[in-house]
């Protein structure tokens, strides 16, 4: 049987000062890569939420975001008419839209951010199941006004409600605000298609066709068909895929985030390492005494690596704790894609922390295993000789 | 004939300390059987606690033979000495050596650890131990919450929990005022006398000495023969 796990946890209150000292530096190195992934699991989920399965995203042939991308009413009228579409009553399920960005000051950056502005007609409201007014109303047509999403009236004190926007050629006045649960629609401001398109000089030059097949099995046909009639000079994919590209906007700040803890870990490893090498050296007396009872080397070496474990798990712990009030906080990042900001909250998620308590169960074994090793090897009489 | 319990022939033990060579055992035969309670006797220096350590196979002879309890410490694995050490042989250090943040009864309870014995027949050993030593009162107290004479008798619970054949001393008084070390020693003597314990103690103090059943000198690594002392042995002035 090995040594008791009492007898480390009592060394460790014994040795309060060293220990919180070293499990903080640990924790603070936990904090750190959680934050980066609870940001990234933030966007991750921003943007595997958004979408439908059974819709369709059409863009010009090349583009690589809707916002680069040019579609004309002629190509929407031709594209209405294709086969595998859904239908409610007669009017098929096909949304005309145009993407742009406008500038608005937000409380993190006062000279302005991107935000995107889209152009709608009513059925691309229909269209998003998930989408539903949290506040006011809905846009008229012909009017300027606009819908904003929840993210974009919490972040940008100018898009509150019964406010007005200056973009475009006049004023747009707030009419409502609208909560697409955890998608990218809250960063978004949603106006009248043809309004917008007009106030842009872009009555022809619009985004984005949103198509809704009849059914899943349809799906792949449709886009195949899309893809493949050159008449069209189009690209289509699922709404789903072409908003889960967008998540590689996180990746740079994921490699940063996780480059930064491993830098950081290194430190709390030797952090870790010193205390436990201190803890052998103050207690060797204990170690060769250990030993004369017949503790084996084995039995000594597990249990200053327990030791370590238990100081860096405490870490991890307080690590998670820290971190754990950032849950839900509304961020922001710029993305690549849309050369807009894109808010989504903070995601603290079991997970992550199952990750955060492991990577400082890893830097306390790494920490550990030197001095534990020179604990097992020490010779009895040297041992008991120390002080 | 009682049975032999530790036998060595020819022991010998070198080393290098500062870059000289240093022999602190010198042919040292020597036979004790079982129930005896040797004192080990002689200056600083003599290699007595040496001796000792060899018997408790804390560390390995450079030359000769050492067998103890009919196992030659020589032959055996550094894993095989740890069992060997736990199931037969109990110590007792000059500075107690307890675990400071264990209480009395941990303290004591921690070799049966090692043993196949559960939790609340190793707690029931504990307590036993405990009692025998006169602190059934104090087995919650820590180390430091106890006085030197307590701290020895709870080592010596620990060393005797095992039900060990051979229980090995080194200067168990060493540390202790008068009265204290008194308390010790008779209890050293009870264990021998009626428990039948082997004793083998280290010592300098010819007071201590006299709980023994028997005495051997060693003087600069060598074993004087059996009542010979040291020619310039002195008796230390008693506490």
């Amino acid at each position: 049987m090995a040594i008791p796990v009492s007898y480390n946890l009592r060394n460790l209150v014994v040795r309060k000062t060293t220990t919180v000292i070293t499990a903080l530096g640990i924790a603070l190195t936990v904090a750190v890569l959680l934050a980066v992934l609870a940001l990234v699991n933030g966007l991750r989920t921003a943007f595997q939420s958004s979408g439908d399965p059974l819709q369709i995203l059409v863009m010009r042939k090349g583009a690589t975001a809707e916002l680069s991308s040019a579609v004309t009413r002629e190509v929407f009228q031709d594209l209405k008419s294709m086969a595998g579409i859904a239908r409610e009553g007669d009017e098929p399920r096909a949304s005309l839209e145009m993407v742009t960005v406008i500038n608005l000051p937000s409380v993190d950056s006062p000279t302005g951010m991107n935000v995107t502005l889209r152009g709608i007609l009513p059925v691309g409201v229909k269209m998003r199941d998930d989408l539903k007014l949290q506040d006011g109303r809905w846009f008229q047509a012909g009017q300027r006004e606009v819908v904003v999403g929840k993210s974009i009236a919490k972040r940008y004190p100018g898009a509150h409600m019964g406010n007005k926007l200056r973009f475009g050629r006049g004023e747009w006045e707030v009419v409502g605000v609208m909560d697409g649960g955890q998608s990218a629609v809250n960063s978004e401001i949603f106006g009248d298609l043809n309004q917008i398109s007009s106030d842009f000089n872009r009555a022809d030059g619009l985004s984005s066709v949103l198509l809704r097949a009849t059914d899943a099995a349809t799906v792949p046909a449709l886009i195949n068909s899309l893809n493949d009639d050159r008449r069209l000079g189009v690209l289509a994919q699922t709404e789903k895929s072409y908003y889960e590209a967008q998540t590689n906007s996180g990746a740079l700040l994921q490699y940063l985030g996780v480059f930064i803890s491993i830098i950081m870990a290194v430190g709390s490893s030797f952090a870790a390492m010193n205390t436990m090498y201190a803890a052998v050296a103050r207690r060797a007396t204990e170690i060769g005494t250990l030993r004369v009872l017949g503790f084996s080397k084995n039995s000594i070496m597990l249990s200053f690596l327990m030791e370590s474990l238990l100081l860096s798990g405490l870490g991890g712990l307080v690590g998670c704790l820290l971190v754990l009030p950032l849950n839900n906080i509304t961020t922001g990042i710029g993305s690549f894609v849309t050369f807009s900001e894109i808010a989504f909250n903070f995601r603290v998620s079991p997970e992550i922390m199952v990750i955060g308590v492991t990577f400082a169960l890893v830097m306390g074994a790494v920490g550990g295993l030197f001095p534990a090793r020179m604990a097992a090897r020490k010779e009895i009489l040297v041992a008991l000789r120390e002080i | 004939m009682a049975e032999t319990v530790i036998q060595t022939k020819q022991l010998q033990k070198e080393f290098i300390r500062d870059e000289f060579h240093v022999v602190a055992l010198k042919d040292v035969d020597i036979t004790i059987s079982r129930g005896e309670f040797v004192a080990l006797m002689g200056p600083s220096g003599s290699g007595k606690s040496t001796l000792l350590h060899l018997i408790a196979a804390m560390d390995r002879p450079s030359g000769g033979e050492i067998l103890v309890l009919g196992e030659n410490l020589r032959t055996l694995s550094d894993r095989a000495i740890a069992h060997w050490r736990n199931a037969h042989i109990g110590f007792v250090f000059q500075s107690f050596n307890l675990i400071p943040v264990l209480s009395a009864v941990e303290n004591v309870e921690l070799p049966l650890k090692l043993t196949n014995l559960k939790k609340k027949e190793r707690m029931e050993h504990a307590e036993t131990a405990l009692n025998l030593v006169g602190l059934g009162d104090r087995m919650h107290h820590l180390p430091r919450q106890l006085s030197g004479g307590q701290e020895q008798r709870v080592a010596i619970a620990r060393a005797i929990v095992t039900d060990p054949d051979l229980i090995l001393a080194d200067e168990p008084t060493g540390n202790l005022d008068a009265t204290s070390a008194q308390d010790v020693l008779t209890l050293l003597s009870r264990l021998n006398k009626e428990f039948g314990k082997t004793i083998v103690m280290v010592t300098h103090d010819p007071h201590a000495a006299h709980f023994a059943t028997k005495s051997r000198h060693l003087e600069k690594g060598e074993l004087l023969p059996e009542g010979q002392v040291p020619v310039d042995w002195t008796v230390p002035a008693k506490a």
